[in-house]
C-alpha cells in the first residue's frame, strides 16, 4: 500500500497520457457525473456528489473537495469497451462479385485508461469478458479495446441510494483485475489516496507518481471507510435460491403486475453494465455499389428483438420483462457461471418510472411463498 | 437494377409541406438522388409532370375532404409502392385536433358562406383509406430516414427504421436522462425514434413528434407523472399534439378528459 497526495494526482494522469492512453474519468455534464475524456483533476467532479433513489438522480455539493465522492452515474465503462455503434464491415461491388474494404479486426480503437472504476463496475467488466472473450467466441471489437485497457479502480467510500453490491458479493472493495486501486481519504486537513498496485503495468506507472509507503494506520483508515460503505447499502437483494425462485415462477401473476408499470423503453438494459445485446444493420448507398454493416446496442425490451420469420416470439410486455429479469438473475448463472447483476443500482435509478429489481424479486418471492402456503393448506 | 430509372411521385394532401420539403432539403444527397430516380411528379418542386404509373409514391398529408378520399384511391392505383411520410399522413396530423370538435361549427365561424365547404368530420391518416406499404413517422420526418427508405425500396431491402423508444437513442448517444436527472416531463419512453433524440439532447423533454412507439405503455407514464404533480388536463394536452389521433396517444388523452 502506498499513499499518493492529492496534489500529485495530475502526475498520475500525465503518466498515463505519456504512455499513449486516452484517459477517461468522471466529469460533470448535463447535471450528472458521466465518464468522459479527462486531461487533469480539474475535469473531475471536484466537490460533487449524487443522491439517488428510484427514478431520481440529483447532483449535490459536498462539504469537501473530493474527486470520487459520488457513487455510480448513468453510464458504465461498457460504452468504451462495447461501444453503442461499431462499423463491422464496408463492402464495394466489383462487377458480379464484391470486395471487403475494411472489417472490424483492422480497426485501431483508442488505448484507454479508465480512472474511477468501482468494484461493481470491475465485476461487470469481468462478466462482459466472459461474454465477449470466452474460449468458444471472441469478439474482435471488444478484445481490441479490452486487452490494452489500463484500469485505475476506486474503492467506494460512500454508498448510493440504489446500491446493493454487498448482496451480490461484488463490492464495495475492489478485488483483483485492476492495474491500480485507490481509496480516497479526505477531511481533517488531509487529502490523499491510499493506493494498491495490481499489475506490472500498474507498478511501472507508480514509479513515476510521487508516493510514500502507507503505514498500518494509513491503510487502516482506508479499510474502515470501505467497511462503513458496506454497512450503508441503499438496497438489499435476497439471493437465496434466486435461480430456482425465477425458474419456478414463470407463470407468477406478479409478471402481469410489473408489465402494467413497465414502459418497455429499455433504459434498464441500456444503463446495465453487463447487458450485451446488439443488432446488426446493413445499409447500402443510393448506387447500391457500396454497403456498410453496423452493430448497435439492442435490448430484449424492443419489439424488433423477438421478430423472426413467421412472427414474434416475445410479443407481450410481460414476456419481455420476465425474460430480462430471469436472464439477469437466473439463467445467466447457467450460461456464464455467475449472476448477470452486480448490484450497481443503475436500472433502479434510471428507470423513468422507478421499477426496482430488488423490490420485484422480493414481490415474486412473497407471491411464491403465498402460493406454496395455499397449496400446502389446500386453499 | 434495370436501365430505366424508377419513377417517383410526391403527393400532397392536408399538410404544411414540411415533409416533402425534406426531400429538397437533402442538399448534399439531392444530385445523387436525382441521378438515381426519375422524379416524375412533384408539383412542389417542378412543373414537369410525367404521367403514371409510378414505381414509388410518397404521400404527405391527411385525408380531410370527400375529394381527398377519391384522390387517394386514384393515387394508390397509379403507384406500385405507396409510402406515407409524416405525422399528417400516418396519424392525421395536428389538424386531427378537430376530430374532438364539431367541424360544422368551425366552418360557420370561419367562412362567410359555409355552404360551399365540403369537408369530412375527421382528419384521418392515409392508411384509413388505402393500403400503405410503409409509414415513415415524424413531424417533420427526418431527411436521412427518408433517403434510407427510398434507397431500401430501390434495392429491395428492409429499411433500417427502428420502432422502439426515444430512450434507446438517448442512451446510444450518451445523453443523461432529463426525466431522472432534472425531473423534466418527457414523452421519450413512449415515443417512436427517428429524430435522433433531438429535444433531450438539448435538455428538453420529448414532445412525441414521431408518435407512439411499437409497444407504448402510455398509462404507466401518465401514472408516474401524476404522482409527480402533473394534472389530468396537462396530461391530456401532452398526448394531444402532432400525433393526437394515433391510437395509443388518442386513448391516453381521452382517458384524461
Amino acid at each position: 500500500m502506498f499513499i499518493i497526495q492529492r496534489r500529485d494526482f495530475d502526475i498520475l494522469i500525465s503518466a498515463l497520457k505519456q504512455r499513449g492512453y486516452t484517459v477517461v474519468g468522471p466529469a460533470v455534464r448535463d447535471n450528472a457525473i458521466v465518464y468522459d475524456e479527462v486531461n487533469s483533476a480539474s475535469d473531475f467532479p471536484v466537490g460533487w456528489t449524487d443522491e439517488q433513489e428510484k427514478a431520481t438522480y440529483r447532483l449535490k455539493r459536498r462539504a469537501d473537495e473530493a474527486l470520487f465522492g459520488y457513487s455510480v452515474g448513468p453510464q458504465s465503462w461498457k460504452r468504451f469497451l462495447f461501444p453503442s455503434h461499431v462499423k463491422l464491415l464496408s463492402v464495394v461491388k466489383k462487377g458480379k462479385t464484391m470486395e471487403i474494404q475494411s472489417d472490424a479486426s483492422n480497426e485501431k480503437p483508442p488505448q484507454y485508461a479508465f480512472i474511477g472504476v468501482r468494484s461493481c463496475e470491475l465485476n461487470a467488466i469481468v462478466i462482459q469478458d466472459k461474454v465477449f472473450m470466452n474460449e468458444q467466441f471472441s469478439d474482435p471489437t471488444y478484445v481490441l479495446r479490452r486487452h490494452n485497457a489500463f484500469i485505475v479502480a476506486v474503492n467506494c467510500t460512500q454508498s448510493g441510494g440504489t446500491c446493493f453490491c454487498v448482496s451480490m458479493n461484488t463490492g464495495p472493495r475492489v478485488k483483483g483485475k485492476f492495474d491500480l486501486a485507490l481509496t480516497e481519504v479526505v477531511g481533517n486537513g488531509v487529502h490523499h489516496f491510499v493506493a494498491e498496485v495490481g499489475s506490472d503495468k500498474g507498478a511501472e506507472v507508480m514509479k513515476e507518481v510521487p508516493h510514500k509507503n502507507a503505514d498500518a494506520s494509513g491503510a487502516g483508515v482506508a479499510e474502515k471507510l470501505v467497511d462503513a460503505t458496506a454497512q450503508h447499502m441503499g438496497r438489499t437483494m435476497n439471493t437465496d435460491g434466486i435461480k430456482e425462485l425465477l425458474f419456478n415462477n414463470i407463470d407468477s401473476a406478479h409478471w402481469d403486475d410489473v408489465a402494467r408499470r413497465c414502459l418497455m423503453c429499455a433504459n434498464c438494459t441500456m444503463v446495465c453494465p453487463t447487458c450485451f445485446c446488439s443488432t446488426v444493420e446493413d445499409a447500402t448507398d443510393l448506387s447500391g455499389d457500396y454497403a456498410e454493416r453496423w452493430r448497435r446496442w439492442d435490448s430484449c425490451f424492443t419489439m424488433d428483438f423477438g421478430k423472426v420469420t413467421g412472427g414474434n416470439f416475445r410479443p407481450s410486455s410481460k414476456a419481455r420483462y420476465r425474460q430480462w429479469m430471469t436472464h439477469k438473475l437466473a439463467s445467466w448463472i447457467n450460461q456464464f457461471g455467475a449472476s448477470g447483476c452486480v448490484g450497481c443500482g443503475r436500472c433502479i435509478t434510471w428507470c423513468p418510472v422507478g421499477i426496482d429489481i430488488t423490490a420485484e424479486a422480493e414481490a415474486l418471492r412473497k407471491n411464491s411463498v403465498r402460493i406454496e402456503a395455499e397449496h400446502s393448506t389446500g386453499v | 437494377m434495370n436501365a430505366r430509372k424508377p419513377k417517383v411521385a410526391v403527393y400532397k394532401f392536408a399538410s404544411c409541406d414540411g415533409c416533402q420539403l425534406s426531400l429538397l432539403d437533402a442538399e448534399e444527397e439531392l444530385l445523387a438522388i436525382a441521378g438515381t430516380i426519375d422524379i416524375s411528379y412533384f408539383p412542389e418542386a417542378s412543373r414537369r409532370m410525367v404521367r403514371g404509373p409510378y414505381d414509388i409514391g410518397l404521400v404527405e398529408g391527411s385525408v380531410t375532404t370527400p375529394h381527398d378520399v377519391e384522390r387517394i384511391r386514384a393515387v394508390r392505383k397509379e403507384c406500385r409502392t405507396l409510402i406515407t411520410i409524416g405525422a399528417c399522413a400516418t396519424a392525421g396530423g395536428i389538424q386531427a385536433l378537430r376530430n374532438w370538435k364539431d367541424v360544422k361549427e368551425f366552418t360557420r365561424i370561419v367562412y362567410a358562406n359555409p355552404e360551399h365547404i365540403s369537408t369530412l368530420d375527421r382528419s384521418l391518416p392515409i392508411g384509413s383509406f388505402v393500403h400503405v406499404d410503409f409509414e415513415l413517422r415524424g413531424c417533420p420526418i427526418n431527411k436521412f430516414q427518408l433517403i434510407e427508405v427510398i434507397v431500401a425500396y430501390l434495392h429491395k431491402r428492409k429499411p433500417n427504421i427502428p420502432t422502439h423508444s426515444v430512450c434507446i437513442d438517448c442512451k446510444l448517444k450518451g445523453n443523461v436522462c432529463v426525466m431522472v436527472a432534472n425531473g423534466t416531463p418527457c414523452l421519450g419512453p413512449v415515443t417512436h425514434v427517428g429524430c435522433g433524440a433531438l429535444c433531450p439532447s438539448y435538455q428538453r423533454g420529448c414532445y412525441g413528434c414521431y408518435g407512439p412507439m411499437d409497444s407504448a405503455n402510455t398509462s404507466a407514464l401518465s401514472a408516474h407523472m401524476i404522482e409527480h404533480g402533473a394534472t389530468k388536463h396537462e396530461l391530456m394536452l401532452m398526448f394531444r399534439g402532432f400525433n393526437a389521433y394515433a391510437e395509443a396517444f388518442r386513448r391516453e388523452s381521452d382517458s384524461h378528459e
